[in-house]
């Protein structure tokens, strides 16, 4: 059984539909790229996978025993967050909340838990250290770590790399890779096609409807990848 | 120094003083506690709106001749509150544009009809101590006095149960949401939280100085301290401080309590502005 299965999903705010007509299936240990241009809805359909927001028809069946509270999730960062005043420990042991329940302060093994992901970050040296002072990459590692308490199986990441200069972001391809290879599973949006395509197993294009849906190889044998590369290159170039 | 100890210790001897300092402290704590998550969520102002709107309904009650006017304006301040914070993306008039015209239409609203229904011989006398607190502080009946313990306590409790969950709420929403959090009830939480310390406060300041309550500390707490925990129990300390500070300077000097009180909340503030300069420097 899939992690994770849309069946004809149609998305939107409201009565306005933004994408139409969505399937497709996450394995486990998938690594999927959701991409597309601008208002494709790419992040429509990650907040509707999250329950953020209701579907306006079809099915989002989790499966293997996922709970959809149990996602891992690496948002875009807000304005409040720029000057707030917490370290990167507390930020990440938040991440602990949902295994909380009712319960008002955390446990003994979910201090540990944040601890082990403060860790397998690589930002140990920084766990003290007040978030708002932090570097792009390293705020994304202690989102990433938050992102990691919550979940054991599944992360959504949303441009895990906007923002962050060419080495950073290829350290953060890396991490992501690691995750992956220990057994996590990632949903991630990205305008990277290049990188989409070096590092997915699988691809999901859209805009305003599925264009793609399927893996790596089949993408890149698809008439639509390189038209698309070379676009991407023009674009940065 | 030992006459200035003398006429402190015949001050408390005075009933009221004590009734004085022993709300007084209690309010700031419980100020200074949801003043962090206020100024971080960008809602410095709610204050000042919620408080205007207090004053309006404390009007309404003076003319009805409400004997507990607590009982109305509580209610719908918290009302207010909740449509303020919690009303979030839906509402058309957003975030500032909407506390700023709460707060005056219910200022003005306050004071007309106070004017035109009013049998007191000094309407603008009664309208100054609501704005500017004077001397109600000192004036508290001791029925007063164990609402505002009550509610004091309450709020505390409430806060330190809730204290990390109003983080994650504070530091981001959206996750908190995605991870199963129940936002809206928690954000619903702190909108009714803060209409009570309001409430509470205006008696201490006046409605006018409210946010003075809540801010200073906040902000002076967060020049010296980077992490959250630290920030809130400097902020609380800050407040505590103070506020005994000026309650007393108040009462020996005879100044208006409210105002000292933010004076002295201003003073604490440069010194932290300075002190946290010379930490980063």
């Amino acid at each position: 059984m899939a992690l994770l299965s849309c069946e004809d999903i149609t998305l939107g705010y409201g009565s306005t539909k933004v994408v139409e007509h969505l399937s497709f299936q996450v394995n486990e240990g998938d690594y999927l790229c959701i991409v597309g241009e601008n208002g494709s809805g790419k992040s429509t359909l990650m907040k509707t996978c999250l329950g953020l927001l209701q579907p306006i028809s079809g099915n989002i069946v989790f499966g293997d025993g996922l709970k959809p509270t149990e996602i891992g999730y690496l948002p875009q960062q807000t304005v409040i967050q720029r000057d707030f005043p917490a370290s990167c420990k507390e930020i990440v042991l938040s991440g602990c909340l949902n295994q909380c329940g009712l319960r008002p302060f955390y446990s003994k093994e979910e201090k540990r838990k944040a601890v082990r992901n403060i860790k397998k970050m690589g930002i140990s040296h920084l766990s003290k250290r007040c978030y708002s002072e932090l570097s792009g990459g390293q705020q994304q590692r202690v989102l990433l770590a938050r992102a990691l308490c919550a979940t054991k199986k599944i992360l959504l990441l949303d441009e895990p790399v906007a923002g962050l200069d060419p080495k950073v972001t290829a350290e953060m391809y890396t991490l992501i890779q690691q995750l992956n290879k220990s057994g996590i599973t990632i949903m991630m949006i990205t305008h990277d096609i290049a990188a989409a395509i070096h590092n997915a197993t699988h691809i999901l294009h859209i805009g305003g409807q599925q264009i793609f849906w399927g893996t790596n190889v089949q993408y890149q044998q698809h008439t639509l990848a390189p038209r698309l590369c070379s676009h991407h290159q023009e674009v940065q170039s | 120094m030992t006459d200035m100890f003398n006429t402190l210790t015949m001050y408390f001897q005075y009933p009221f003083v004590r009734r004085a300092l022993i709300v007084g402290v209690l309010i700031a704590l419980c100020a200074s506690l949801l003043g962090v998550t206020l100024v971080l969520k960008r809602f410095s102002l709610i204050g000042d709106g919620l408080s205007h709107v207090a004053f309006g309904i404390m009007c309404v009650a003076a003319i009805m001749h409400m004997t507990n006017d607590m009982l109305l304006i509580l209610p719908v301040t918290i009302i207010c509150a909740i449509l303020l914070l919690s009303g979030g993306s839906k509402v058309k008039i957003k975030g500032d544009a909407a506390i700023a015209m709460l707060s005056v239409s219910a200022l003005a609203i306050g004071y007309l009809l106070m004017n035109v229904f009013s049998t007191s011989a000094n309407v603008s006398g009664d309208v100054c101590t609501t704005l500017f607190g004077s001397t109600s502080i000192l004036t508290l009946t001791n029925g007063q006095v164990w609402l505002s313990i009550f509610l004091s306590i309450f709020v505390i409790v409430i806060y330190i149960v809730f204290y990390n969950k109003i983080f994650a709420v504070t530091f981001d929403e959206i996750f908190s949401k995605a991870t199963g959090l129940q936002v809206k009830k928690y954000n619903l939480l702190i909108a009714v939280v803060i209409a009570v310390i309001i409430v509470l406060a205006m008696k201490l300041v006046g409605s006018l100085l409210i946010s003075a309550l809540i801010i200073f500390p906040a902000l002076s707490a967060m020049r010296l301290y980077k992490n959250y925990q630290a920030v809130i129990i400097c902020s609380a300390i800050l407040s505590v401080i103070c506020t005994a500070l000026g309650i007393v300077a108040a009462v020996v000097a005879g100044t208006p309590v409210g105002s000292t009180i933010v004076a002295v909340d201003l003073v604490a503030f440069l010194l932290s502005y300075v002190i946290g300069g010379f930490g980063h420097a």
